[in-house]
């Protein structure tokens, strides 16, 4: 409505419309200016590739570690099995002694599992597994001593440590056995990986920001002109912003799904030369690609990240442009 | 309609641009505001469009005093008033119908109702042949009259016009002041600004003259005054 001329109907809201087409049409607006802000950015491809490629590289980087740490964690996630701790039994303890202890560790509620391997299992094992076959049949006496093999509920370091020391006083074992300080390693190493990742993600991600920010600073430079002659006939600071606004999205969107591809790419490129190293381990090990819903968080991050940025400098200087003349 | 009440304008370094005017435009009329460059024109028309604000006094239009227009407020006020340049300030990277729809598309205009209008206003202007051209591709005159176009296609109440015939030829000029006139006869009140003589005298309308940012004359020009 006018505010001068009172009755004076303005705009499109004099109409009789209903509030659906109303609505509607404010729709079909914010896509048109969506699509005109794709236009511009087509009008001048060059300069629109290589932000989106800065975005796209910017992007990767954060999105590689996050990979690389989900799949350290994977790794040492099979190491559950590590947390096993193994007791050795003596070897004065009868059998019926050995079968009490296992019922009662079995009984235990801090115990997930308990696995007898005899002095026999142990040496058969041993004489396939180590190619000493043929040289063991000659040992007249089972050095190996019987052993349960205990898997903690809480594999925690400090929480099997603790379990250790409690079975550890049962009569009959000898010693109980747990490699914890690689474990320990191994987590406060993946700790400083996920701190660093997460440092790297925000120094990277404050640059997407700026990039995106500055870029748009520049196109609304470029379009002072533009800028001036839309406020003197009437557009609003919120009308002349949207077309920046969606430009920001849409180098969001495209810096995040280049970033995907990448990624993508170097998965791709790694897989052969993992697949190798795995095989020599003789372990199974596969790489783990982006889920959908890592992808989704992707290109959301990069499209809010695109939509702050522009935000950022269209507020300071879609406001500062102001007429200055007829 | 348009009230100047003791309007004055002054900028930094103490230049005075405009010193205690007061006038009344009628609904509906017609006038032309002339002086030297320099001479406080485009500051009054500056105040009128809210580009400027009045050191001191009032402006008002239809009893509303437009000092108690907030920022947030002026593109609406903008809306009511259509301005013309002297350098018609087209989009020169859009077309004709671009340049012309722009106003309604701002008020959310959308489809037939918009392609209706612009093509209403280039009518008369006469200028519909050309509605799918660059700006750059017409002459000097076209150009102004594709920026006259802008300025009526949401037929606004007040027109305002800054040396609309400043770089043309006296016949194209006296083609714009018949436009300027076809409006007015609708009602619209129009304020243009010349420094024209021989077209101000010709056509016989009401001239406040300024000089210096004082108003010299108002009413009809009655002999060539030297100014």
């Amino acid at each position: 409505m006018s505010i001068l001329f009172s009755g004076r109907a303005t705009g499109a809201t004099a109409k009789k419309i209903s509030l659906m087409q109303r609505w509607w049409m404010s729709w079909t607006h914010h896509l048109r200016q969506a699509i005109g802000s794709l236009g511009e950015l087509w009008r001048t491809p060059l300069a629109s590739l290589m932000t989106i490629a800065v975005l796209g590289v910017s992007l990767t980087l954060p999105t590689t570690l996050h990979l690389l740490v989900k799949n350290v964690q994977s790794i040492s996630g099979s190491f559950t099995q590590a947390a096993e701790i193994s007791f050795f039994i003596k070897d004065d303890a009868t059998e019926a002694q050995i079968t009490t202890l296992r019922t009662m560790l079995s009984a235990d509620p801090e115990i997930e599992q308990v696995h007898f391997i005899s002095k026999q299992q142990a040496m058969e094992e041993f004489s396939q597994l180590s190619g000493f076959g043929q040289a063991m049949q000659h040992v007249a006496d089972n050095p190996l001593p019987n052993v349960l093999l205990v898997l903690p509920r809480n594999t925690q370091p400090q929480a099997a440590e603790t379990l250790r020391a409690r079975i550890e006083q049962e009569r009959i074992v000898e010693f109980g056995k747990l490699d914890i300080a690689w474990l320990e390693r191994l987590d406060a190493m993946l700790l400083l990986l996920r701190q660093a990742v997460l440092a790297i993600a925000v120094l990277l991600l404050s640059a997407v920001l700026l990039i995106i920010g500055n870029t748009i600073r520049l196109s609304i430079m470029n379009k002072k002109e533009e800028i001036e002659v839309m406020k003197l006939v009437g557009a609003t600071d919120a009308f002349i912003q949207r077309p920046f606004l969606y430009t920001g999205v849409w180098f969001g969107l495209f810096g995040g799904c280049l970033a995907f591809l990448i990624v993508e790419l170097m998965l791709w490129w790694l897989e052969a030369a993992i697949g190798h190293i795995t095989e020599l381990y003789h372990s199974h090990f596969t790489l783990m690609a982006m889920s959908l819903s890592e992808f989704m968080a992707l290109i959301g991050i990069a499209v809010a990240l695109g939509l702050a940025g522009s935000y950022l400098s269209v507020s300071r200087h879609i406001r500062a442009i102001e007429p200055t003349g007829p | 309609m348009l009230t100047f009440d003791q309007v004055s304008k002054s900028y930094p370094g103490g230049f005075i641009a405009l010193d205690r005017i007061s006038f009344e435009l009628a609904k509906g009329e017609m006038a032309f505001l002339t002086g030297h460059s320099g001479a406080g024109k485009s500051t009054l028309l500056k105040l009128i469009s809210l580009i400027e604000r009045p050191t001191s006094g009032r402006v008002l239009i239809n009893q509303i005093d437009l000092s108690r227009i907030r920022r947030h407020q002026v593109p609406f006020i903008r809306r009511d008033i259509g301005i013309i340049f002297q350098n018609h300030r087209l989009l020169m990277e859009h077309t004709v119908f671009d340049n012309v729809a722009l106003p309604l598309i701002i008020e959310g205009f959308t489809g037939k109702d918009m392609v209706k209008r612009v093509h209403a206003a280039l009518d008369k202007v006469g200028l519909l042949d050309k509605v799918r051209c660059l700006p750059e591709t017409l002459s000097g005159g076209e150009q102004q009259r594709v920026g006259i176009a802008r300025a009526v296609v949401n037929k606004p109440p007040l027109l305002l016009a800054d040396e609309p015939t400043g770089n043309l030829d006296p016949e194209l000029s006296k083609d714009i002041m018949q436009v300027f006139e076809a409006f007015n006869q609708v009602g619209v009140s129009v304020l243009i600004a010349t420094h024209d003589h021989g077209l101000v005298a010709r056509m016989r309308y009401r001239t406040l003259t300024l000089k210096q940012g004082k108003m010299i004359n108002d009413g009809l020009l009655q002999f060539e005054e030297p100014l």
